[in-house]
Order: structure tokens, then C-alpha cells, then sequence
């Protein structure tokens, strides 16, 4: 297994930044908004967001927390990993709002559904927005975002890692994949021992 | 010449009736056995058949006191024919058929049904147990001379003890002219009430009803003041608990014409196999416990008692081992814990369960064999006693086996109908290799070989 | 090269990462680890706030069904997992002993392979045998078992709500004391709580008639091992001293026909020494809580103004309950995934 660096801390600082300026510009503001993170790491990227728009804005944009286990269709493929439930908050509803959703990666789009019909039992949003921090494609739904950090076309049998300073200590993007080479050089080291 | 002569040679031979435990040979003919020693090449005949005996033991057949047939009434579980051959297979030549069938055995009718079908089907000598009462009730005593008189050995209402102190006494009374033991399940049911285990640690961490080890020891102690008050021969009936010990081993010493037998299963397993893990313990008990396969009466107790057991075994103070073989067909433990049935299919297993004890030193080769040929023959009285022996001109009626053999419990592989044990899938060290009843070969496992045929130089 | 390095464990789910062995059946709760307490009740968490919700329906068990297998009669519990599995709209089917196959003689475990055969995903089942979800468990390949009760053994899911309920009030159950009053030899939620909190780290204090105690809990009991079980209790027959600080009173039923079996003299002199009062709980630690885990007999085992009075928190037990059945039904059902 080989890991090689996609976006370091600062890429995924200016990433954030434009995404907070094309949420604002595309808004015309930020009145009715809502940024929501999808649990875990979305949680800790709508804060960001939501810090930037008070930044360049000067507004307190309210943020809430969604955990999309319960609205999944694959979970049954993901082993139990996936089957603790963080708590949704969403305190001042979504009744007629703006709502941005945000997420780390996107990738099969599953995910984006879930969330949207999680949302939807909350009550009939105006509008709902995505924001993702790296869209590394193959998607399976008719889904896309609004506002990308970084595009990464990837192969099947690669992985995208994301870590953020909350949960990982750092923040960064890795592309993990095979390496051949290496794995050849292993097994003839193997034969020789 | 054709001779039907089997030469067992250079075995291992533990007769515990001559107290004799040392390498030789066997000689049977005619049903007999005709010599033994170290036998010189001109007394051996012609065409004699030859069993290398090196590294196995021979001893006398083993004698059972204690199994249940199930025959008339429960075929289902297990048929003489069947239980014969498991007695086989686990080295038994004497079996001693409990009288809990359908009907029960309480009249000459059915215990000369039970001749009558052992002379059909069984490989092995089928000795009944009459009833104490009629219908095993509790109520009224059998009619004990008749039963006697038609061949019975002893009178017992196993799997039911004879709750009722009067007739218990008015049994020892009426029976001490016959010369017949009386074989007491001993269970003070209002202690026992609805148990269905052993009252301890796991019955509690599983929320099964407990059995005191006092139900079995107030009715012990009952009945050996009962014994001592009429002068009746008791026998007591699978010993359970540390403290039934010391009650027969004081009744013994007082010079009471008592005695007591122990299951192979209350001597190597404790109630921590309920837990499903064959004894290993554990305090998650995990999707494997209620093993009903565990389930059994009296019931499977903590380690002290089984060492308690294993020493009062070595020590003498328990005359016997006994099986109480108790099969059951597949439905009857495939339910939950508290409705299975009580019972363990021990036959096919009882060596390889005893040799353990052997192996790790806490009991004698010679002892064990004593305890599973003279001590049973000595329960069953004078008569009985050459059943026990391999002197010559005794009936050949022989076990041998390797107490070396590893195996593995394999229930399918059974000759029993009942195969319900716990041991399933345990490995046990130690087997028969042949069992010769009678002077016939009535087992012989696939390790035995015959050599050529002896030739006179 | 710089930008490269070798992963030495992977950390991320799916093929690459070591999927935990996952549960499939919740028997009692002596084979959980705390870890797992601690996920379930961080699960319920979630759970109760669907619970909290206008629409309180989640699609998380769509298409899964649930058998719902009910040997005693119960209300409660049978009622709290029947909604607890709607609200994750799983298809709940509710079979009671009376009026099915069972009460014509269909042993348990063919009732449990027809269940099966019917492609059913989940059997919640109610027996008065210890261990009936046991042998269910140890025969059916396709299907989850969790025991709503059997016999006196466990009543694993009581005890996890309990559990959620104490740490919902006080926060953590560390070094919490914990006194169970009442009948413990014939209670399977004492049993399964016993487990729960020990694993969580209280206290246990077992208070009651001294022939209300299994045995082998008993010091007086010389003859008998005392048990692991055992080493997780303390046992006191006198409630006023048992009761000292205690931060959780729980109170067990007391069934009637215990006086009739010779276990108790009178209930009067039941009453009288182990009934929880306000008296008695002016012993306890200021605020302490107090359970039941129902159904109550008022005036016997539990005074009417504690069951009704402010330290009483048998209302919320209900209501938790949903949430953690839902947290376990969920687990169960999404937890047995494939590897991919």
C-alpha cells in the first residue's frame, strides 16, 4: 500500500475559503441559511465554513449536525463500523431555508441521497446546495455539487483519505492506492527468506 | 486342525480378583478361558488363533449395575439389541438392565420378556432389575420373591428414588431374605423440587433451578439409618456430592451392609460444562450454553465434589463404577434446558472417561478395573464373583484394550441409539480394542490383528 | 518520494481495514464487552432523538422483518420492541404462544425454523425457560435472536436501558452504588443488570429476604464456589445499611406465591423490612434515583409516594427502552455485513 499527499493543510484552507465566497456569492448573502455537516467530518467542515462566512460576511450562520446511518442503503455492505449513530441536531429547523449541506468526499453520491431524505423529515427546505471538500467521481445517483474544493479523478481500487485537525490531528488529503512495484519486491524478499 | 482357540499373547493382565497386574498370556477355548501365565509353545493348539496383546491390557469383562435399556417401552431411545452393543464396544460383558420401562419391570412377566429378547439380541449377559413398588408409584411394594424368583439381581425404582421412609424400610425388611440389594436413587424431592441442575455458581449465572447437594445426602443418610435400624442391604445409587462420602464411609466402618457406585461422568466433568464449553471455564457464557447434553441425574457438580468422588473411588470407600447409560432420542434434548431429559449416553465412553483419572495419576490401572469388574461383581453378591476373574476355567468373558489410544467422541459412530453426551467431539486417550463374551469375539475395533495361525514347530 | 509512504495498519473500513467481528444475537449481557454497552447507549442517544422527532420514522430497517415470539405475556416490552422496529419501518409480526402453533404441542425450536424459513431477519422472543433464546441461537443459522426475557435468566435489553437511564441522569455509571432490592433469585432483570453495571464500573449492593438470594451469592453459603457472578456483588439483607449512599435504588417485583412457597413469612414482614420508603431513602445519596422495571405491585415492594414521587424514574425506563431496542435492532440487522 502506497499513500501519496492530494491537498496539505494550506489547500484545504484556500479550498474552504472559496467555498465560503461561492456560497455567498451564489446566495447573495447569507440570509436563510442553514450549513449542515454530515457526520463525522462534514460536522467539522461546516464549522469551518460557517466560521469564514462570519469572517468575510460578519454573520452567524447556524450550523447543524446530521447522521445519515439511519436513511443508508448500503450499510449492510459497510460492516459494523458504520452502525454507531452520532447525534442529529438541527435546533432552528429547516422549514423554508437555505440549505447547505456539507460533506469531506464525494464519491458514489449514496451518501448526498441519504442525507437530503434525512433532511426532508425535518420539514421542506427552499433549497438544498452541496458542498464537498474533494469530488473524486464515479457516481452512481444523478448528483452533483455545488461548490468543490478540489477534483481528483481516481480508479475504483483507490482510496481517498481525509484528515482534519479535529478528528486526525492534521489537516490533509491522501490518495491511497496499490503499489505494484512494491508488492513484487516483497514477495521475491519473502522467497529469499 | 480347526480349533476355535484364541491365543491372547504378551498383554498386559490386570485381574484384580487374584490381584494380579503383570505381562502374559490368554488362552480361551470351548467359552473358557483354559490357561493363563506365561504359556510355553506346547500348550498352545494347533491352529490357534493369535492376538498380539502387546502394549494392551486384558482384564475381566466389565460389569455395569446401573443402565437403562429403555426396553419394553421406549425403543425410540434405545432397544437391548442396540444397548448390548454399545456395552460392547465400551469393554461391558455384564450389564444390569434399571427397571424403569414401559411397562416397568414389576412382575415375572416382564422380566422374562427381557431374558427372553437378551437371548435374542444381546451379545452381552443382560442381568434385570426388579422393581421396589408397583409401578415404580412409590405406594406399594412389588412383589419382590416372585421378581426373585424369575431372576432379578437387585430392586430398585431408579430415576425415582422410593420416596416414601416407610417403605424404603419395609422394603430393606421384606428383601433381606432374598439376598437381593436394594439400589436407592437418592433425591429428597422436596429439596430437589424443580432443579435441574447443580445449586451453584452457573445455575445462578444461567437462572436454572438448583439442586442441593443435601437432596442427595439427607435421603443417603435416611437410608442408611434405615439400613442400619432393619439390617437390609442397601446399595446406593450414582454418589454426587463431597458429602455423600463421608456417610458411606462411616456406614461401611459401623459394619452396615452398604454400598455405593459413581458415574464415569461425576468423576471428569463438573457444572461449568452446562456452559456449552466442555468444562473450559468462562464468565461470558456466549450463544453455546444449556447444553442439554449436560443435562443429567444426579446432576453434574463442582470440582471439589468430583474430587471428593475421585478419592472415595481410590480410596475404596465407593465400591463401583456405574454407567447409568441413559439414552434418549435427538427430540428429547433438542428442546430448552428445563424440559430435556435427564441422561447421559456413557456406555461407549466410560474406559476412555476412567482412564483418565488413570493417566493423571489419581486412580490405579488396578483399581479402575477392580472398580469396573470385582467391585460390581461384590454388589451383586457370592455368585457373581467369577464374572470377575480371568482364572482359568472361568467363562471368557474379557475386555481388551489400549490405554494409550487417542480418539475422538464421534456420536455418529455410536452403536447406542443415545447420543447424548457432552463428550461429543472431546478426545478421549484409551479404548477397547476387543471384547470377547462367553469366549466370542463380540467387538473388535479396526486396530485388532490377528496374526497367522499358530503352527506347532 | 517525499510525498510517499507506506502504510503500516489501515485504519479506513472496507476492504482495507479489519471489520470487527460483528454481533448476531444479544443473549444476556455477560458476553458484552463495555466498549459495546458504551456504543449501544451512544446509539439509543441517537435513537431518542428520532423518538423526538414530528415524524418518527426512519427508513434504517426497510424491507427487514421482525417476529416478535412472545412465550409470557408482556405488555410492555412486547409493545416497546413493536414500535422500536416500526419507527425504523421494519414489517413487525407480533405471534403469541396462545392461539398458535406452540400452544399445539409445535416444539420451540420448529416453531423457531418455520419462523425462519419464512425468510424472517429477526426473533425477539419471551420464554418462562432460562436459556430458550439459546437453543434458538444454537439452531437457526439465518436469523438474529435477542431475548426479551427468559425465564430467570437474563432480560438483556432491561438491563441496557437501565443502564441509558442512569447515564442519561447522572452522567456516567463509574463508581456509581447501585442497590437492588427484592427477590434476585427469581429475577431475570437483576441478573442481567448485575452484569451491566458491574461491566460499567458501579457498585452492586443486592438487598432482600436472604432466601431470596441465589445461594452461592450467600457468604453464609460455605459449601457452595461463589462465582465470578458473585465477586461482582455485595449482598447485605439489611436494606437501611445496604441503602447508605446509594446513588440508584432499584426495587423488584415481588410475586405473591413466594409467601405461598415458604420463601417469605408474610409480605406484611416483606413490607416491613424491605419495602422502599421515603425513610429508607432519606439514606440514599442526596437526588438518588429510583427503578422498577415493572410491572409494580405499589405498596409492597416500593412505597406509592416513591413510585409516583420525584427520584422515580420508571416513566422514563419506558420511554428509553424504545430507544435502545431500536439502537440494538439496528445493530443487528445493518451489523452482519458482507466484507466487499
Amino acid at each position: 500500500m502506497q499513500e501519496r499527499q492530494i491537498m496539505n493543510q494550506e489547500d484545504v484552507r484556500r479550498a474552504l475559503a472559496r467555498v465560503a465566497h461561492e456560497i455567498l456569492e451564489r446566495n447573495r448573502g447569507a440570509e436563510e441559511l442553514v450549513i449542515v455537516g454530515i457526520h463525522t467530518r462534514g460536522v467539522h467542515l461546516a464549522r469551518r465554513i460557517a466560521a469564514n462566512l462570519a469572517e468575510f460576511e460578519g454573520v452567524e450562520v447556524p450550523v447543524a449536525t446530521l447522521d445519515v446511518g439511519l436513511y443508508r442503503d448500503d450499510l449492510r455492505d459497510r460492516g459494523q463500523s458504520q452502525t454507531k449513530l452520532q447525534p442529529t441536531d438541527i435546533p432552528m429547523g429547516i422549514q423554508g431555508k437555505r440549505v447547505v449541506l456539507v460533506d469531506d468526499v464525494l464519491y458514489t453520491g449514496r451518501t448526498i441521497r441519504a442525507a437530503m431524505d434525512a433532511l426532508i423529515d425535518f420539514g421542506r427546505p427552499k433549497q438544498i446546495q452541496l458542498a464537498i471538500l474533494l469530488d473524486r467521481g464515479h457516481r452512481e445517483l444523478p448528483i452533483r455539487a455545488d461548490y468543490v474544493g478540489q477534483n481528483l479523478p481516481t480508479a475504483f481500487n483507490e482510496r481517498v483519505k481525509v484528515r482534519l485537525m479535529e478528528t486526525d490531528g492534521a489537516d490533509e488529503v491522501t490518495l491511497i492506492f496499490e503499489d505494484l512495484n512494491g508488492e513484487e519486491q516483497k514477495s521475491a524478499e519473502e522467497q529469499e527468506a | 486342525m480347526e480349533t476355535d482357540s484364541i491365543l491372547i499373547r504378551h498383554a498386559r493382565i490386570v485381574d484384580p480378583s487374584r490381584k494380579l497386574d503383570r505381562v502374559g498370556d490368554l488362552l480361551l477355548g470351548s467359552g473358557e478361558i483354559t490357561a493363563a501365565g506365561r504359556l510355553g509353545p506346547d500348550r498352545i493348539p494347533e491352529g490357534c488363533r493369535v492376538i498380539d496383546g502387546a502394549g494392551l491390557v486384558a482384564s475381566p469383562g466389565f460389569i455395569d449395575l446401573h443402565c437403562h435399556l429403555r426396553e419394553p417401552g421406549f425403543e425410540y431411545k434405545e432397544t437391548i439389541a442396540a444397548g448390548s452393543k454399545a456395552a460392547a464396544k465400551g469393554g461391558f460383558t455384564t450389564i444390569c438392565a434399571m427397571p424403569n420401562t414401559d411397562p416397568p419391570v414389576d412382575n415375572a412377566a416382564v422380566v422374562e420378556f427381557i431374558q427372553k429378547r437378551a437371548r435374542q439380541d444381546s451379545l452381552v449377559r443382560i442381568l434385570p432389575i426388579g422393581c421396589v413398588s408397583k409401578g415404580r408409584k412409590g405406594h406399594e411394594l412389588a412383589e419382590m420373591e416372585e421378581l426373585a424368583s424369575a431372576g432379578v439381581v437387585a430392586f430398585s425404582d431408579d430415576g425415582d428414588p422410593v420416596y416414601d421412609a416407610n417403605l424404603m424400610r419395609l422394603a430393606l425388611i421384606y428383601s433381606s431374605d432374598l439376598g437381593l440389594p436394594i439400589i436407592n436413587h437418592c433425591q429428597e424431592l422436596s429439596l430437589s423440587c424443580n432443579g435441574v441442575m447443580a445449586e451453584g455458581p452457573v445455575a445462578t449465572h444461567l437462572g436454572l433451578d438448583g439442586i442441593p447437594a443435601a437432596a442427595e445426602e439427607t435421603m443417603i443418610a435416611r437410608d442408611i439409618a434405615l439400613a442400619e435400624a432393619t439390617g437390609g442391604r442397601l446399595h446406593v445409587a450414582h454418589l454426587s456430592t463431597a458429602g455423600s462420602v463421608p456417610l458411606v464411609r462411616d456406614a461401611k466402618a459401623r459394619g452396615l451392609s452398604v454400598t455405593a457406585e459413581v458415574c464415569p461422568h461425576h468423576l471428569t466433568s463438573t457444572d461449568q460444562w452446562v456452559l456449552g464449553r466442555k468444562g473450559e471455564p468462562t464468565t461470558a457464557a456466549g450463544g453455546l450454553a444449556y447444553d442439554t447434553s449436560t443435562k443429567v441425574y444426579p446432576p453434574l457438580r463442582a470440582q471439589r465434589d468430583v474430587e471428593a468422588l475421585v478419592q472415595a473411588l481410590a480410596d475404596g470407600v465407593i465400591d463401583c463404577v456405574a454407567t447409568d447409560h441413559a439414552p434418549h432420542d435427538v427430540t428429547s434434548k433438542q428442546v430448552t434446558y428445563q424440559d430435556a431429559a435427564f441422561g447421559i449416553s456413557v456406555l461407549e465412553t466410560a474406559l476412555g472417561s476412567l482412564l483418565q483419572l488413570v493417566h493423571a495419576k489419581k486412580l490405579s490401572m488396578g483399581a479402575m478395573v477392580d472398580r469396573l469388574t470385582t467391585g460390581p461383581a461384590r454388589v451383586l453378591g457370592e455368585s457373581y464373583s467369577d464374572l470377575a476373574s480371568l482364572q482359568p476355567g472361568t467363562a471368557a468373558d474379557i475386555v481388551l484394550f489400549d490405554p494409550e489410544r487417542e480418539w475422538t467422541v464421534d456420536t455418529s459412530e455410536f452403536e447406542s441409539k443415545g447420543r447424548n453426551t457432552p463428550l461429543e467431539g472431546t478426545t478421549l486417550k484409551g479404548r477397547v480394542v476387543a471384547t470377547f463374551a462367553g469366549g466370542s469375539l463380540i467387538y473388535q475395533s479396526p486396530e485388532l490383528k490377528f496374526e497367522e495361525p499358530h503352527v506347532n514347530a | 518520494m517525499s510525498l510517499s509512504r507506506t502504510i503500516e495498519t489501515p485504519e479506513i473500513s472496507g476492504a482495507l481495514g479489519t471489520v470487527p467481528t460483528p454481533r448476531k444475537h444479544v443473549l444476556d449481557l455477560d458476553d458484552f464487552s463495555r466498549e459495546e454497552i458504551t456504543e449501544v447507549l451512544g446509539s439509543a442517544r441517537g435513537m431518542k432523538e428520532v423518538l423526538g422527532r414530528d415524524i418518527k420514522k426512519v427508513p434504517a430497517l426497510r424491507g427487514k422483518v421482525i417476529v416478535t415470539l412472545f412465550y409470557e405475556a408482556s405488555t410492555r416490552t412486547r409493545i416497546s420492541f413493536e414500535e422500536a422496529g416500526k419507527v425504523l419501518s421494519a414489517d413487525v409480526i407480533n405471534m403469541s404462544a396462545s392461539g398458535s402453533s406452540a400452544e399445539k404441542g409445535e416444539s420451540l425450536l420448529n416453531t423457531g425454523l418455520t419462523i425462519q424459513a419464512m425468510g424472517v431477519d429477526t426473533i425477539v422472543i419471551r420464554h418462562p425457560h432460562s436459556g430458550a433464546p439459546y437453543l434458538l441461537a444454537q439452531h437457526l443459522d439465518k436469523v438474529s435472536v435477542i431475548n426479551a426475557g427468559d425465564g430467570l435468566h437474563a432480560h438483556p435489553t432491561q438491563a441496557l436501558l437501565d443502564l441509558y437511564t442512569v447515564q442519561d441522569k447522572l452522567g456516567s455509571l463509574e463508581g456509581l452504588k447501585v442497590v437492588i432490592v427484592g427477590d434476585v433469585l427469581h429475577s431475570r432483570v437483576a441478573r442481567s443488570d448485575i452484569w451491566g453495571f458491574a461491566k460499567m464500573g458501579a457498585k452492586v449492593v443486592l438487598s432482600g429476604p436472604a432466601t431470596l438470594m441465589p445461594p452461592d451469592l450467600m457468604r453464609s453459603s460455605k459449601n457452595i464456589a461463589r462465582s465470578h457472578f458473585a465477586s461482582l456483588v455485595e449482598v447485605d439483607t439489611d436494606l437501611d445499611r445496604a441503602i447508605e449512599g446509594a446513588d440508584v435504588v432499584m426495587a423488584l417485583r415481588l410475586q405473591q406465591e413466594r409467601q405461598n412457597a415458604g420463601f417469605l413469612p408474610s409480605i406484611r414482614e416483606y413490607i416491613r423490612r424491605w419495602q422502599v420508603t421515603d425513610d429508607r431513602l432519606e439514606r440514599a445519596k442526596p437526588g438518588a434515583m429510583v427503578m422498577h422495571p415493572g410491572p409494580m405491585n405499589e405498596g409492597i415492594e416500593i412505597s406509592n409516594s416513591i413510585a409516583h414521587g420525584g427520584s422515580s424514574v420508571i416513566e422514563e425506563q419506558v420511554t428509553n427502552g424504545v430507544a435502545v431496542r431500536m439502537a440494538l435492532l439496528y445493530q443487528l440487522t445493518i451489523g452482519p455485513g458482507q466484507e466487499s
